[in-house]
């Protein structure tokens, strides 16, 4: 039987744009989300007034002990941080010298946007490594130019954060290349010794290595020859870093196709040149999110050094706090600032090598 | 070494301690070996990192899915969790969740209580446990008494610490894990599973989730292992693990090279162990070929 009625026409869709659309999809698209959406409105109502009474309203931004002391449990205490700012940022450093490492670490931290910007990839970047590092590392220990020295155990805070993590990265990615590099020879001696090193090393934890930085180094020096033991964490943080690195490294070379070394050795490159210009700048830009996520471990993991009694960053703020009766309470205001710190410097890192990958990928498009 | 009068050798083991260690699950006391004592660190770091593990798990694929989640807000909370851990150094954490539990839970004699079963003070959680009495086994309930609470098991705040700052620190890599896993399933699956009208929840258990799995476990075992390398941290609040007995019997004995000798070799045989257990779980995820 046929049917004769005209079948009425279904409704339009609704509009797919507009703020109310948009309010639809993203916060009411389904019974499960508009739950959801309305059980974290609940929530935010609940704590988000008492949290910006704690941090905002009722906090004391003034370093007066006496209000924090009467506004504990109600207000923040900022002012401890202002009291207290120098010994956190620069931990044991001699109070009248503090121009010094306030300068150093300003001088290192525009070194490291200035390599991260394209239009500074010239020549005189490398003599700028080498002048900006002499002059850190003057500024810091003195001994030169009439400055008073400073011996490395008074270092501490930021610039001891800042100096460890870069010249740890510094000191482990040319070990990291020969690692991968090592790893990949068609030499056995060489890749076993090499896969053993990255294996054993990523099998123990940082703190073991730090350890035997400062207790096992020094059994094994001849007598008095000992290093500063600023410079035996470094060695470790270093060694510990590359095999991490490593790995990264080798991923990045097994993502470059057989054929480019062939084609590199055809026409007469030998085997260092062939890696040097064909092989490793592939493999290195392949694998740019991966090296920056070992960088910010290794930034994050200078924190570890506490441990082992160097005051960086998070052992300086327990140096300023721990041992003052007055501002002791006020630790958890301590950590948001020193929380906050170290975040900054790894969303920075982290969104510099989204910037990155977007200009490769636009490389690549052309 | 021996001509600069430093000892050497393992005879140290059968030492008698002279410490006491804060929380035991074998036996142990000042009197007992310090080989003993190496194993009450071993297994208070074993116990740490698999409830780290436990908890990274959970909490890392929840909030996995959450960035995947069609809800806004929600979305946006699981990505500034993600953002905010992944970004603070571990050690910092440990350090205000300690701080957290023992400055601002209340003492031990105004514990909060959950119906007169958990009790959550500076002394740690209290909760009910099975206990070998007269006529088998029962439960029995913590209960306050005194300045104090008697009865049932405690979780040291120490413990307490160690496992949510290890649990959310790796929560935040395990949720990047997941999603990645789940967004590196073609669309296509997504489509032809609601084409034969399976619901989200289904689509996800049946379609996605497995197929997912096979691109999560190799990362997600890289994870546990970090996290069971992370737990060393426990050190620095005072957790007496493997690393705390070391370095105490380290400064006792000064046998530098053995105690430093010994952490290596214990984390390189969990290492070993996990990646291998992990090598199972993933052969069992892996596509069968024929």
């Amino acid at each position: 039987m046929a049917l004769r009625q005209a079948v009425t026409a279904r409704a339009a869709p609704g509009s797919q744009d507009g703020w109310l659309a948009w309010v639809r999809r993203e916060l009411f698209g389904g019974w499960i989300s508009a739950l959801t959406t309305l059980a974290l409105l609940a929530i935010a109502t609940m704590a988000l007034p008492g949290l910006a009474d704690w941090a905002l309203w009722q906090a004391v931004w003034r370093p007066d002990a006496e209000a924090c002391q009467a506004a504990r449990g109600m207000g923040a205490c900022w002012g401890v941080i202002a009291e207290k700012q120098r010994v956190i940022l620069l931990g044991r450093y001699p109070a009248p010298e503090h121009w010094r490492p306030v300068l150093a670490s300003a001088l290192l931290l525009a070194l490291v946007v200035a390599s991260g910007l394209r239009r500074c990839w010239k020549r005189w970047l490398l003599p700028a490594w080498i002048v900006v590092w002499a002059t850190f590392l003057a500024l810091m220990g003195g001994g030169v130019a009439g400055l008073q020295p400073v011996p490395t155990e008074r270092w501490g805070g930021l610039p001891l954060t800042l100096m460890l993590a870069t010249l740890s990265i510094l000191l482990a990615c040319p070990l990291a290349v020969l690692l991968a590099l090592g790893r990949r020879s068609r030499m056995p001696a060489i890749r076993v010794l090499c896969a053993c090193y990255v294996e054993l090393v990523r099998g123990v934890p940082l703190i073991s290595v730090l350890f035997m930085a400062s207790f096992l180094f020094p059994l094994f020096l001849p007598a008095g020859t000992t290093p500063d033991v600023l410079l035996r964490v470094l060695l470790g943080i270093a060694l510990f870093a590359a095999a991490y690195l490593a790995e990264t490294v080798r991923a990045g070379l097994q993502s470059v196709p057989a054929g480019q070394a062939e084609a590199a050795a055809s026409i007469g490159l030998g085997w260092w040149q062939a890696q040097h210009l064909v092989v490793l700048p592939q493999a290195l830009g392949a694998v740019v999110p991966g090296l920056m996520n070992s960088f910010i471990s290794i930034f994050k993991d200078s924190s570890l050094i506490t441990i082992v009694s160097l005051y960086e960053l998070t052992g300086s703020l327990g140096l300023a706090l721990s041992g003052d009766p007055v501002w002791r309470p006020f630790m958890i205001e301590g950590y948001c600032f020193i929380t906050a710190i170290y975040f900054v410097f790894c969303a920075a890192m982290s969104r510099y090598s989204l910037w990155v990958e977007q200009q490769q990928a636009r490389a690549l498009k052309r | 070494m021996a001509a600069r009068g430093i000892q050497s050798g393992w005879d140290f083991l059968a030492q008698t301690a002279g410490f006491d260690i804060g929380e035991q699950l074998i036996a142990f006391d000042a009197g007992d070996s310090l080989a003993r004592a190496f194993v009450v660190g071993l297994l208070n770091t074993l116990r740490v990192a698999l409830a780290g593990i436990a908890l990274c798990t959970l909490l890392g694929t929840l909030v996995g899915l959450g960035r995947l989640s069609r809800n806004l807000p929600l979305r946006a909370l699981c990505h500034a969790y993600v953002e905010l851990l992944r970004n603070v150094p571990l050690l910092v954490q440990l350090l205000v969740w300690y701080l957290l539990l023992v400055e601002f839970l209340p003492d031990a004699s105004a514990a909060w209580s959950w119906r007169d079963a958990l009790f959550l003070s500076k002394a740690g959680l209290a909760f009910p446990a099975l206990v070998a009495g007269e006529g088998g086994w029962h439960w029995q309930l913590p209960a306050l008494q005194g300045f104090g609470i008697e009865g049932g098991a405690t979780l040291s705040p120490e413990f307490i610490a160690v496992t949510a700052g290890l649990g959310c620190y790796t929560a935040a890599f395990v949720a990047e894990v997941v999603r990645a896993g789940l967004r590196s399933v073609p669309r296509g699956q997504v489509e032809a599973a609601q084409s034969i009208g399976l619901s989200r929840r289904q689509t996800l258990r049946l379609v996605t989730g497995p197929q997912a799995l096979r691109v999560i476990v190799p990362p997600l075992t890289n994870q546990y292992l970090n996290l069971t390398k992370n737990s060393s941290l426990a050190v620095a609040v005072g957790y007496p693990d493997l690393v705390s007995i070391a370095n105490t019997t380290l400064n006792q004995t000064g046998r530098a090279v053995e105690c430093i000798a010994i952490i290596m070799l214990v984390y390189l045989a969990l290492s070993l162990l996990t990646a291998a257990l992990m090598a199972v779980l993933d052969r069992r995820a892996a596509l069968k070929e024929r």
